[in-house]
Order: structure tokens, then C-alpha cells, then sequence
């Protein structure tokens, strides 16, 4: 297995170069994911696919068109959903976990995502330290040298093992006391919420400025809700679904439902504001979104959006976030003073 | 008799004949908004979100116009057309992104048609019916009156939609015009293409024109399903008239920030790269200079004019 390199300019301009113009964002990091990882070595890529009514069903088949054009010679293997085909999803199991039987999948799936839920909790974990923290870049200090080991060791017990000595490292930092730090929940599409880069590093941003951030969608809260209790759901999940009926009570692809679900939880949870993210053109985000401007009136909860695409002036977002969060602390005097 | 708004925008260039029939047969009648214009665009994007395409942006501007003119306006919600298809996210979330943008409507009529879930229209249209008090008889029957002739929407599309003396004419060049219907048919965001096209004796091939068994045909072939039912008749009829070789160009009108236009020009390009068929994409957004695309319009002619021309023709320098 090859991992992508880290996601970088390069990584974007080399996708933006050989996508479509009109195509979202997560689709050109996506294309200059795989000739990083072609010209690495990979002859094998791997992705998910979903059937609508989002776009993102549809990337492999132009993913594959666009790397044939370019010369490369790849599989492209596409785990779909297992209404698409049954015999389909398991044999593409098999294929990439060279395992045989229906138990040893079942064992080495148990382990890959055990793994994925203990990373995640670990970046949780930092991003909670990292708002209390008094020195914030130690945490940050902490968390790149994680990174940059966990991609030159091998094997699942090495990688328990750095995960294990980061989180015991980041229970030793030095943490502020009686600090109640501004709490913001961070919704919209998934891919710009996971990747750092994509999102430019926003957890980490707000964290520098005292704020204590939570994600709403994780890939460990992808796996539970569509494959760990397929065909029913996370618990969590349906209930922002719930939760977002009164706005919407059809899917609009995407997680343009859970986008308004989880607004409204973080409300509940007596959270201070949250920020949505999403990709330039995403359309279930869209509609999320002129949604979200009554779910704010309503609530009397802030909601502020970032749009990304491949501009990346950083000054700008930053001084937005900055704004956002100065916001957020004059509210909570008002309230205060009453 | 209570009267019922019809936005000229988004689904009402593929349904509207149906609407109207059965609304008119169970006792309501219909008041349509003016054609697109400066005004209603410039309301629609005064009333929407910024990121939302152009499509989006006018169906606001016309709901915005009908809002104080009518006691309901009817905005379906079109969840699915067809088994384990849809249609785009921004249909599905239509009537909640009008509910939530503009201030002082009617009640919107915003039934649900999900033929993934339900079977046929008709339940969908019992529907409509129980919001407006109709018994399910009734609107039964409003509802097959209205579908009994399917060749009505042709009829339409002709008489209406089509430019004023556009002829068919077996010796012109013809050119498929391709793209959702409501920026083929709408003349002001296109900027009267049709017209344009027609003024230059160019017969005009629309994906309206095939049969929905061509077009399912037709669209069958890509490597992965296709999920959208708008989708699959654009591939359908580009696949289609290319591999019967019916038309000699293609122009393909995206709207700028369309999610599903993204996908489809690239397939069809493609696919018209194959055959070697002439492909021009025109992107459409707010901006109304239309010298642009005049230019580019006939830019392409001029090509296509001249490959006809020059085609048996090779150069002695070779």
C-alpha cells in the first residue's frame, strides 16, 4: 500500500490542471492524489463510490477517462454500496484485502477500522487539548511529529503503539485552569471537514485562538452510520435526521441532512456557534445552506459559512474566523451581563 | 375560481401542458409568471443564495413575482423519476431553498413525486389533490386526462417554445442544442439561441425530440449508472444522433456552477471526440453581454462550414 503524499499545493494544482473546470474541489485533490501516488508506485486505487444523488457517484467514471488520457495504466476499483451488486462489493473486498473467506474479511475490515476510530479519537483529543492548552503550539508540535512517524512505520500494532505514546504525551501538556474555552462546531461537506488541507488547518486555527472545536462528521461517524449499522444507521445519524425534519424531511444528497441536523444538535449541546464548510459548487451544501440562514433566525444561533476552492489566500479566512470568534465572545458577555 | 401560480422556471419546461390541464380539469386556474426579464433575474438574485446556478436564481425571481398575484404557488418537490434514479440535489431541495429565501408567500404547494419509493405519478398527483380539497376520484381522473396524450408536450414545445418561423429544412446543417430544458427553452438565459440558430437556416435538434425508450437506450452504455434522470437524457440524445449520425454539431449549454452539467459536458465531449463530431460549450451566467456569445456562435459555424468544405481536400505539401 502507498499512501498519498500529504495533500499540498502541488497535490492541488496538478488536480486542477487535469480536471474539469466546473468540477468541486474534493474531485481535483482527488486526481492529484493519484498521480502523486502513481509516480510513488501504485498501480491500485481505491475508492468509494455512492449512487446519487450527489456527484461523487460519478467521479470514478471520469477519474478513469482522465488517467487513461494521461497514460497511466491503473486499476481503479470502486467499493459501491452493496445495493449496487452484492457479488460486486465482496469480490472488490477480497481483491484489496487478499483475504478469502468471509471470516478473515470480517477480521482484518474488525481491524482496519479499529484503527480508523483510534486515530480519530486521537485528533479529537488534540483538538480539545489544544483549547485548554497554555502552550498551543507544543500540542501542535506533538500532533506533527505523530504524522510524520505514523507514515514511516509498519503494521497495525507499531501504530497502536505511536497512537497510545501521542495520547499519553498530550495528557502531559500543561493545561489552563478554570478557562471555559468558546465551543464551535464545525459542519458541511465531509471531505473539506476532514482534510486539513483542504479546509486550510481550520481546527487547528481555532484552537490557537482558545476555541474548542468539534467535527460533525468523522470517517469513524461515516463507518458507523453506513457500514458498522448498515442497513439502519448510527444512532447519532438519525438523529440529526430527526432533528433537521422540521427544515427538510427529504434527502437532498450528500449531507445536506445531516448539515442542518447537526446545527441544530451542537445548538442543543450549548454550543456557541458552528461553521460550514463546504466546496465551491457542492449542491446539496447549497441548498443546506439557504436553509441554514432560517435555522439561525429561528434559533438565534450564529452560523457562519466558508466557501473553499483553490484559492487559498489564508489572511482572508483567517481574518473572517478571527471575526467569527470575537463574535461569538462579545454574545457571551452580553449574555452574561444580561 | 382560485387561482394557482406555475413559476416559468426549472420543471416547467418538461411538465407544464400536464399541469395546466389538470389543474383547469379540477376547477383552478392557472396563472403562469411573465417570461424571463432583467427584473425577474435581478429579483432572483436578490432573493437567493450566492452560490446557488442561474436556473435556481431565476425560479426565484419568478416565484418573487407571482408571490402576491395568486393564493397558491405550485412548486413540486421531484424527488425521483424513475427506479434508483433522481434528479438533481438542487430540485430535490427546491421549494425548502424558496421557502427559506423569500418573505411573504402563498402556500406553496410542495408535494412529493418519488417514483424510487411510490409507483406512478398518479399518487403523486392524489396528492396535490388532497391539499386543495379534491377527492382521489377526482384528481384520478384529472390526472389521466391530463396524460392521455403524450404527443401534446411536442405539440408545445413547438408552438411555444420553438422560435416563431423556424422551418425544417431537409438541406440545412443540423445542429443539436443540448442541455436541461430550461436553459435550452428559455430565451433569455440563453440569450435566444434558438433564435439565432433559426435566423441562420439551421435545423434545430433538441433531446426533447426522442422518445424516453431512446433515450434510456441510449444512455445505457456508461461504465457506471447513471443516477440522474436529467442526466441520462442528455447522454441519451448526444449518444443517440452521434451514432446515427443525424447532426453535423453539438452545442451544449451548461449553466455556470451546475453540478450535473460538470459531468455530462465532459462525457459528451468526449464521446463527440470520438466521432468526430464538431462540440461547442457555452457557459451560462449572470452577465448579459451578448457579443460574446455571437462571436463564439458564429466562430463555430465558420468552422463547421469550413471542414465540410475542405474535407476532401489535401494539402501537396504533405
Amino acid at each position: 500500500m502507498i499512501p498519498p503524499p500529504v495533500c499540498s499545493r502541488k497535490t492541488l494544482e496538478i488536480g486542477s490542471k487535469h480536471s474539469p473546470e466546473m468540477m468541486c474541489l474534493p474531485f481535483k485533490v482527488f486526481i492529484g492524489n493519484y498521480i502523486e501516488s502513481i509516480e510513488k508506485g501504485a498501480d491500485t486505487i481505491i475508492i468509494t463510490g455512492s449512487c446519487g444523488p450527489c456527484r461523487f457517484g460519478l467521479y470514478s467514471l471520469i477519474q478513469e477517462d482522465i488517467l487513461q488520457d494521461l497514460g497511466y495504466d491503473v486499476d481503479l476499483i470502486v467499493i459501491d454500496s452493496i445495493k449496487e451488486g452484492y457479488k460486486e462489493f465482496i469480490s472488490n473486498l477480497k481483491k484489496i484485502t487478499k483475504t478469502n473467506t468471509l471470516p478473515q474479511l470480517y477480521k482484518s475490515s474488525r481491524l482496519a477500522l479499529d484503527l480508523i476510530k483510534r486515530a480519530d479519537d486521537l485528533t479529537q483529543k488534540s483538538n480539545y487539548t489544544r483549547a485548554y492548552a497554555v502552550d498551543k503550539n507544543h500540542v501542535n508540535q506533538i500532533m506533527d511529529n505523530y504524522l510524520k512517524t505514523s507514515v514511516q512505520i509498519h503494521g497495525a500494532s507499531e501504530l497502536i503503539n505511536l497512537i497510545n505514546k501521542t495520547k499519553e504525551e498530550l495528557s502531559n501538556v500543561k493545561l489552563l485552569e478554570n478557562y471555559n474555552p468558546i465551543k464551535i462546531g464545525i459542519i458541511g461537506e465531509i471531505y473539506t471537514i476532514i482534510e486539513p488541507f483542504v479546509n486550510l488547518d481550520v481546527e487547528r486555527k481555532l484552537g490557537q485562538l482558545g476555541v474548542l472545536v468539534d467535527k460533525s462528521l468523522t470517517p469513524t461517524k461515516w463507518l458507523e452510520h453506513h457500514v458498522i449499522n448498515y442497513p439502519f444507521g448510527s444512532e447519532d445519524e438519525n438523529n440529526k435526521f430527526k432533528l433537521a425534519k422540521p427544515y427538510l424531511h427529504t434527502p437532498i444528497g450528500g449531507h445536506g441532512r445531516e448539515t442542518l441536523g447537526s446545527a441544530i444538535h451542537y445548538k442543543n449541546l450549548g454550543y456557541d456557534g458552528v461553521i460550514q464548510i463546504l466546496p465551491l459548487n457542492c449542491m446539496p451544501e447549497i441548498v443546506a445552506k439557504s436553509i441554514l440562514k432560517n435555522v439561525s433566525k429561528d434559533l438565534d444561533f450564529p452560523i457562519m459559512t466558508l466557501v473553499v476552492d483553490e484559492m487559498t489566500g489564508e489572511a482572508g479566512f483567517v481574518t473572517r474566523l478571527e471575526a467569527f470568534v470575537d463574535l461569538l465572545s462579545k454574545r457571551r458577555e452580553k449574555h452574561l451581563i444580561g | 375560481m382560485k387561482k394557482i401560480g406555475v413559476p416559468r422556471g426549472m420543471l416547467y419546461y418538461e411538465n407544464f401542458p400536464f399541469w395546466k390541464d389538470y389543474f383547469n380539469e379540477i376547477g383552478y386556474e392557472i396563472v403562469v409568471s411573465k417570461k424571463t426579464n432583467k427584473d425577474i433575474l435581478d429579483n432572483g438574485i436578490l432573493n437567493s443564495v450566492d452560490e446557488a446556478c442561474l436556473p435556481v436564481k431565476i425560479i426565484h425571481g419568478h416565484v418573487d413575482y407571482l408571490k402576491d398575484k395568486v393564493d397558491y404557488i405550485f412548486v413540486p418537490r421531484v424527488v425521483s423519476l424513475y427506479k434508483r434514479e433522481y434528479c438533481c440535489p438542487k430540485i430535490l431541495g427546491l421549494p425548502e431553498m424558496i421557502k427559506n429565501s423569500i418573505e411573504d408567500l402563498p402556500e406553496i404547494i410542495d408535494t412529493i413525486f418519488d417514483l424510487d419509493k411510490r409507483s406512478g405519478l398518479e399518487s403523486g398527483y392524489r396528492d396535490v389533490g388532497k391539499y386543495l380539497n379534491v377527492s382521489n376520484k377526482e384528481s384520478s381522473k384529472a390526472y389521466k386526462k391530463a396524460y392521455s396524450q403524450k404527443e401534446k408536450y411536442n405539440d408545445w414545445i413547438r408552438a411555444e417554445l420553438l422560435p416563431m418561423n423556424y422551418k425544417f429544412r431537409p438541406n440545412n446543417i443540423n445542429i443539436l442544442v443540448l442541455g436541461h430544458s430550461y436553459n435550452v427553452f428559455d430565451d433569455y438565459i440563453n440569450m435566444g439561441i434558438l433564435d439565432k440558430l433559426s435566423k441562420r437556416n439551421i435545423n434545430i435538434y433538441t433531446a426533447e425530440d426522442l422518445s424516453s425508450e431512446h433515450i434510456r437506450k441510449f444512455s445505457s452504455y456508461t461504465k457506471k449508472r447513471l443516477f440522474w434522470t436529467h442526466g441520462r437524457r442528455i447522454v441519451g440524445a448526444a449518444n443517440y444522433y452521434i451514432m446515427n449520425k443525424e447532426i453535423d454539431g453539438i452545442i451544449f449549454l451548461s449553466s455556470f456552477g451546475c453540478g450535473l452539467d460538470s459531468v455530462l459536458t465532459h462525457m459528451v465531449s468526449r464521446q463527440s471526440t470520438i466521432y468526430e463530431v464538431p462540440f461547442m460549450n457555452l457557459t451560462l451566467d449572470e452577465q448579459t453581454g451578448e457579443a460574446g456569445i455571437n462571436t463564439r456562435l458564429e466562430a463555430f459555424l465558420d468552422m463547421m462550414k469550413w471542414r465540410d468544405k475542405d474535407k476532401s481536400y489535401i494539402s501537396t505539401f504533405r
